[in-house]
Order: structure tokens, then sequence, then C-alpha cells
């Protein structure tokens, strides 16, 4: 097990924590219970509400996800001082807390929540829930939330978000998405960041990395952003506009939209409703 | 690496059912854990008994299935055996493909014990 990710307690999980089952006592009726029940169904049902809540205030929120220094905050400066004036953008911080990454945000004058990880390796329903309460959503267009920088642990909680945004910056291998096919494969898009030093590093193919993502059968699309230095974010910032005409439109018929995961194994394998469990006696 | 809270919120669902079933203990339990599921069997194994201790699930018995990868092809209809980062049509090899199994992460059954003297007894 990850000892440094100590991802077992978050704060927002904490409550849930009950440890006083009742007294075991020895008896001998056995009984199998089928119950077909998504493991984290309990983040999910959190999800759920935490994306009613941005549906009703007509916010587009956003996870991005990416490896450590893949350049997410960067990219998010960039967003905002190009969009200043024409979308209002908040920010749910989850990256690591030393990198005063919530700051930087702020400094560019936009409202954001640094979420305490501690050490987690990810974040949850939960804690965005209680972040998402210390943000004044009604005047928000789009709420980035910017997950811990880990390529395994964030693909697996729903987060009540409508989009996965996925970074690869061309300083990584352009074979991560074959390296990590449930990060990749949740992505909504990729993006390939910090592309201005694909000029000086020859061992980075974009076709390559795009390649491993369609085998991952993924229809998401690939934009490369350079955030630094020759600033081009615009490809990013389109997209960006599209999506916020869409989640008004959705909000508008009152649809709402789950980040593009296929998860049709998932569905097909569990109980849709919340049927009574099928059960039957266990033979000895 | 997130096994444990995984394994926690499993505990939970454990949890409730004991209480919802006023059994006394669960004495094994069937996690369905697909390959695409992010979600490591080892790991998960590991994790069991620190996030069960103390719980009317300490002890019980954990067995883990994995169903295979299987796609379904839009373009030609075959439906194929795929791998975790080759989730294409294995007939004609187009990406079009939907996910028909491999990323479950399901409580699949859960055995419980009662006390019987109590239950025959109508006490609950
Ligand atoms: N050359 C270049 N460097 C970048 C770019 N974006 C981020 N960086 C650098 O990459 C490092 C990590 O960026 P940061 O945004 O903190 O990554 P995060 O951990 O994903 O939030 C910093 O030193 C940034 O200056 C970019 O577009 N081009
Ligand atoms: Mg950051
Ligand atoms: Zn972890
Ligand atoms: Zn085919």
């Amino acid at each position: 097990m990850c000892d440094t990710c100590g991802c077992n307690i978050t704060p927002g999980n904490a409550h849930l924590l009950r440890n006083d089952g009742p007294l075991a006592r020895s008896a001998d009726g056995r009984e199998a219970i089928t119950l077909l029940k998504g493991l984290l169904s309990e983040n999910d049902r959190q999800a759920a509400h935490n994306r009613e809540h941005f549906d009703r205030q007509g916010v587009l929120a956003l996870n991005l996800m990416s490896s450590p220094g893949s350049g997410k905050t960067a990219l998010l400066e960039a967003t905002i001082e190009a969009l200043a004036g024409k979308l209002r953008i908040a920010v749910i911080e989850g990256d690591l807390e030393t990198e005063n990454d919530a700051e930087r945000i702020r400094a560019k004058g936009v409202p954001a929540v640094q979420i305490a990880t501690g050490t987690a390796c990810h974040l949850d329903a939960h804690m965005v829930h209680d972040a998402l309460h210390r943000l004044d959503l009604d005047n928000i267009d789009i709420l980035f939330i910017e997950n811990v920088g880990n390529l395994v642990c964030p693909a697996s909680f729903d987060l009540g978000h409508h989009r996965n945004i996925t970074l690869l910056s061309v300083t990584e291998g352009d074979d991560k998405p074959a390296k990590y096919p449930v990060m990749f494969r949740a992505a909504d898009v990729m993006l390939i960041s910090k592309a201005d030093l694909l000029a000086v590093l020859d061992d980075f193919d974009p076709a390559a990395a795009e390649r491993h993502l369609r085998n991952l059968a993924s229809r998401a699309p690939v934009l490369t952003v350079a955030a630094r230095k020759q600033r081009d974010i615009d490809a990013w910032l389109e997209w960006l506009r599209t999506e916020v005409a869409a989640q008004r439109e959705r909000v508008a018929r009152r649809e709402t939209l789950h980040p593009a995961v296929q998860s049709e194994g998932q569905a097909l394998h569990a109980n849709s409703g919340t049927g009574q469990p099928h059960r039957f006696v266990r033979l000895p | 690496m997130h096994e444990l809270s995984v394994c926690q919120a499993l505990v939970r669902q454990l949890d409730e059912i004991v209480q919802r079933e006023r059994a006394i203990r669960i004495t094994q339990v069937v996690v369905r854990i697909g390959p695409l599921s992010g979600v490591e069997a080892q790991l998960l194994r590991q994790a069991y008994p620190v996030a069960s201790a103390g719980t009317p699930a300490a002890h019980a018995e954990l067995i883990l299935e994995t169903l295979p990868i299987r796609v379904a092809c839009e373009s030609c209809g075959a439906e194929t055996n795929a791998t975790a980062n080759r989730l294409i049509c294995g007939v004609c090899g187009d990406y079009h493909t939907r996910l028909l199994s491999g990323d479950e992460l399901l409580l699949a059954q859960v055995e419980l014990e009662r006390d019987e003297l109590a239950t025959a007894s109508g006490r609950h």
C-alpha cells in the first residue's frame, strides 16, 4: 500500500467513518446476499448532489488532472488572464497546499478555495462539497477544480463536475496514455501542455500521444497549449467557450452531463435501481 | 494508493448491511474489480484488514473477482476481448468501441451471520 499518499481518511469523509459495529456473538445461520452495488456509491451520491448545485447555479465545473508539475496551475493563470472580463471564473484548489496554488490564483483576482488535502492523493466529492459552499457560485461561469497531481487515484472519484481535462506535458513520455489507461480513458479533452518546449524536445511526438489515446477507444479532442513563454492557448479557450455555451443550453433544458468516462461495464453489471437485492440462502 | 479509501467505503456499506439485516457479522465479501476500475486488487486486499478492523466485517473472507475486458465495435459490430491500453476492435481495429466489461468496481455479494436465537425469538 502507498504509505505516502495517506488517502485513508480525508477531511471530507472523516465524518462518515463509523467503527462502532454491534458486538459479535457466535451463531450458525449464514445468509448470502447478492447486491451488485457500486463500491463508491456513497461518493457518487455526493457527486450527484454537487452536480445539482452546479447546474442550479448555471456553473460549468471542470476537473483538471495530470502528473505533478504538468502545468495545471500555470494553465489556469493564463486562462484567467485571457478570459478576464469575458467569463467569470472560480477555482477549487486541491493540488498540494505547499505549492501555494490558491495564492497564485487569487493573485489573478479570482476567488479560490484551497482544500486542505493533507497528503491525500485525490479529491473526493465530499471535499469538493465542503469547498463549494465557501464560494459564491451565483456569479460564476466556470468552476475549475485542480485535482491532486497524480495520474492514478483522481480518476476513480466523481466530484460532480461535468468534464475531465487531462494534461500531458511534453516533458513526460508520449506513451503516458498507454501507461495510465484509467486516467486517460476518463479524459473529455487531452491537453498536450508546455508545447513551447516541443521545439527543443525531440522525443515527444504529439501524434504518438494521440495514437496512444485512441487505442483507449477515446474520442476526446487533443489540443496543444503553452501557458508560459510563447503563450498559445487559443484552441483551449475555444473549447472552453463551446463548453460554457453547451452548459448554458443544458441548464435551460434542465439536463446535466457526466464526464465521458464510459462506464457501460459498471452499469451493465450493477443494479441500476435501488430495488430489493436478490437473496438466497447459501448451501452448506 | 487510494485503495484504502475505496476499502473504507466498502466497509461502510458492509456496516450498513449488518445494521439493516440485523446481522452480527459478515463472513464473506465478494467484490468485482475490473482491470479498468483504477483499483488494484492486491492493494485492496492489503487495505481490507486495516479498514475493517473493529467492524462487523473484520475477518471476513474477501473474494476478488475480475471480469475480462470486452469491447463492442460500433463499426463492424464485433464483440472482442481487449487489454487495458488497447481497447480497439479486435476484428477491424477501429477505436470506436464501447466497453462491455472490465471497469467494474462493485460489491457483488455478502455472506452474513445472524444471531439465530435472536431471530427465532422475534427479537431484533
Ligand atoms: N516552458 C513551459 N513551462 C511551463 C508551462 N506551464 C507550466 N510550466 C512550468 O512547469 C512547472 C509546473 O507548473 P505548474 O503549473 O505549477 O504545474 P501543476 O503542478 O500541474 O500545477 C512550473 O515551473 C511552470 O513554470 C509552459 O506552458 N511552458
Ligand atoms: Mg498546481
Ligand atoms: Zn493513493
Ligand atoms: Zn470492428
